[in-house]
């Protein structure tokens, strides 16, 4: 049979950037894939060397919108770092609470997109409805839902009353009931475990050759985790686990997350249990002295990396930023490589990236020559129709 | 592992006779937090012109301008002329801002503060652009 190339993106719906992937299908199998990044360079770190540190702690925050609190601590953390700032206990636990709190509503949201592309509306529905008690949380707290600016440079900007850390327990015990029943779910609906076991295989090896991160390098059992090999805040007087799983696949993604939303709720329960007294924050002057500093953090989506260089005055000279995704992408064309085409969506989906979204994917046949638009939509119906045909379905029609 | 197919059935039950989890917004009124950041006002009499604040915006959403009205210098005990304090206006803009309210903190004479008002969308772009006199 001819081989076709199908160009998947630049488009795309189920990320927030857009993306192109050229898919070569043999039939309904991929045999080769490719990523193209690039169409969505919004120019953040030069943008970054025109502004003073506070201007950019508000343009590193929006680098992303739901890891927006790993990526300007991560940022912080260098700055505080050159400036030899001693961020006082209290800020750090506030910042570690916020930390885990993201990643609640992080996951939460990631379970309902998954569930969303595999055609399990009703769990999206259910996933996302709980998602909110975090974001209340969220704003409870820092005073938004999405960007909390809660950091600044030497510590953070609120502190946390005894009203609302009571509030956020209530909630979270809340959330630990709702995640025991999507633990069961996930792991023992016959409808998920058809549609995620042995898709997007990665093997514990190639995992570490293409330097996967986060929860997707976990469920190849790659014990990899920032919060254990390098603490940052208080996490080393933290006592959590490092969730691994062993499967190697889509559903070992859906396992690691949902495992360790229930470590979050222990972190944050031992957080607001011994919140340390004192002060929030302590005064950094504008002008940071010379030099630079890396910092690493684990992001919901896994290790993310920043690096500052100062000149002495109050503007960065660099400042460079490497969020997870970017390092996930190397394992995506292995992960497509013999699956179907059916596969696609939930295959990139598991890496949970973090990209931008509209639908459009062109369907290119290299023998005919002919192209023929497919959006994100087509090819999510396509699949959950795939798959309903092999008898997997969520209706239980 | 166990499999339990249609273990969403029972919840999906469940949540039929629940109230639903939307609200009617803009119909009901938004539940907000006490802290929620909105749109920032300004004091003009206790303003000094130091220009902190936009100083510190990042989306250089704030300008503080003299004002068009100064006080006319008033006499001193001693007789001699005595120059006023300067007045200034503030012009928020709108569109630019994206509540971050770190011009209210930095602001040495809490000039600034932040209020709840958060339901600013406008048709024209101009109503956009505030000037507070
Ligand atoms: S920081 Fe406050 S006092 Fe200074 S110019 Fe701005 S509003 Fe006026
Ligand atoms: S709230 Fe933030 S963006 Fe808006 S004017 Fe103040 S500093 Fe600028």
């Amino acid at each position: 049979m001819a081989k076709i190339t199908i160009p998947l993106g630049p488009q795309h719906p189920a990320l927030k950037e857009p993306e192109n992937f050229m898919l070569v299908l043999d039939g309904e199998q991929i045999c080769d894939a490719t990523v193209n990044l690039g169409y969505n360079h919004r120019g953040v770190e030069k943008a970054a060397e025109n502004r003073n540190y506070i201007q950019d702690i508000y343009l590193i925050e929006r680098v992303c919108g739901i890891c927006s609190h790993s990526h300007v601590s991560c940022y912080i953390g260098c700055v505080e770092e050159i400036a030899k700032a001693q961020v006082p206990d209290r800020a750090k636990a506030i910042r570690t609470l916020i930390a885990e709190l993201e990643r609640v509503h992080s996951h939460l949201l990631w379970l309902g997109v998954a569930a969303y592309e595999m055609g399990f509306e009703t769990m999206f529905m259910y996933t996302w409805r709980d998602r909110e008690q975090v974001l209340d949380c969220l704003e409870m707290i820092t005073g938004n839902r999405v960007h909390y600016g809660i950091n600044t440079i030497g510590g953070v900007r609120r502190d946390i009353n005894a009203e609302q850390a009571k509030e956020v327990l209530s909630k979270i015990a809340f959330l630990e009931e709702r995640t025991k029943y999507y633990v069961k779910l996930a792991t023992e609906e016959p409808t998920i475990l058809a549609r995620t076991q042995n898709v997007g295989k990665l093997p514990n090896k190639v995992a570490l050759e293409r330097n996967a991160v986060g929860p997707t390098a976990r469920a190849s059992g790659v014990k990899m985790d920032i919060r254990k090999d390098e603490p940052y805040f208080i996490y080393d007087k933290l006592d959590f686990e490092l969730i691994t799983y062993h499967s190697e696949d889509v559903f070992g993604r859906v396992v690691v997350r949902v495992l360790e939303l229930v470590e979050s709720y222990k972190i944050i329960r031992q957080v607001l249990s011994a919140l340390p007294e004192g002060p929030i924050a302590v005064k950094v002057p504008w002008k940071i002295p010379q030099g630079e500093a890396v910092f690493r953090y684990e992001a919901p989506r896994g290790e993310d990396i920043h690096y500052v260089k100062s000149n002495g005055t109050e503007i960065p000279e660099r400042v460079k930023v490497r969020a997870p995704t970017l390092s996930n992408f190397q394992s995506i064309p292995y992960m497509l490589k013999g699956d179907y085409l059916a596969d696609v969506p939930i295959t990139i989906a598991a890496i949970d990236p973090c990209m931008s979204c509209t639908d459009r994917a062109v369907v290119y046949d290299a023998k005919k020559g002919k192209t023929q638009v497919f959006d994100w939509e087509e090819l999510r119906k396509y699949s959950i129709e795939f798959y309903k045909k092999k008898g997997v379905n969520f209706s239980g029609k | 592992m166990a499999k339990k197919p249609m273990r969403i059935l029972p919840e999906a039950a469940k949540n039929l006779f629940k109230k639903a989890a939307t609200s009617k917004y803009p119909f009901e009124k938004a539940k907000l937090y006490e802290g929620y950041r909105a749109r920032v006002v300004f004091e003009k009499e206790k303003c000094i012109g130091c220009k902190m604040c936009m100083r510190v915006c990042p989306a250089k959403a704030i300008e503080i301008i003299l004002a068009e009205n100064q006080p006319q210098p008033q006499t001193g005990p001693d007789g001699n002329p005595m120059p006023a304090k300067k007045l200034f206006d503030c012009i928020m803009n709108l569109d630019r801002c994206i509540y971050c309210v770190q011009c209210v903190e930095v602001c040495p004479k809490k000039a600034l503060a932040y209020t709840q008002d958060f339901e600013l969308a406008q048709l024209d772009r101009k109503k956009l652009k505030l000037h507070y006199k």
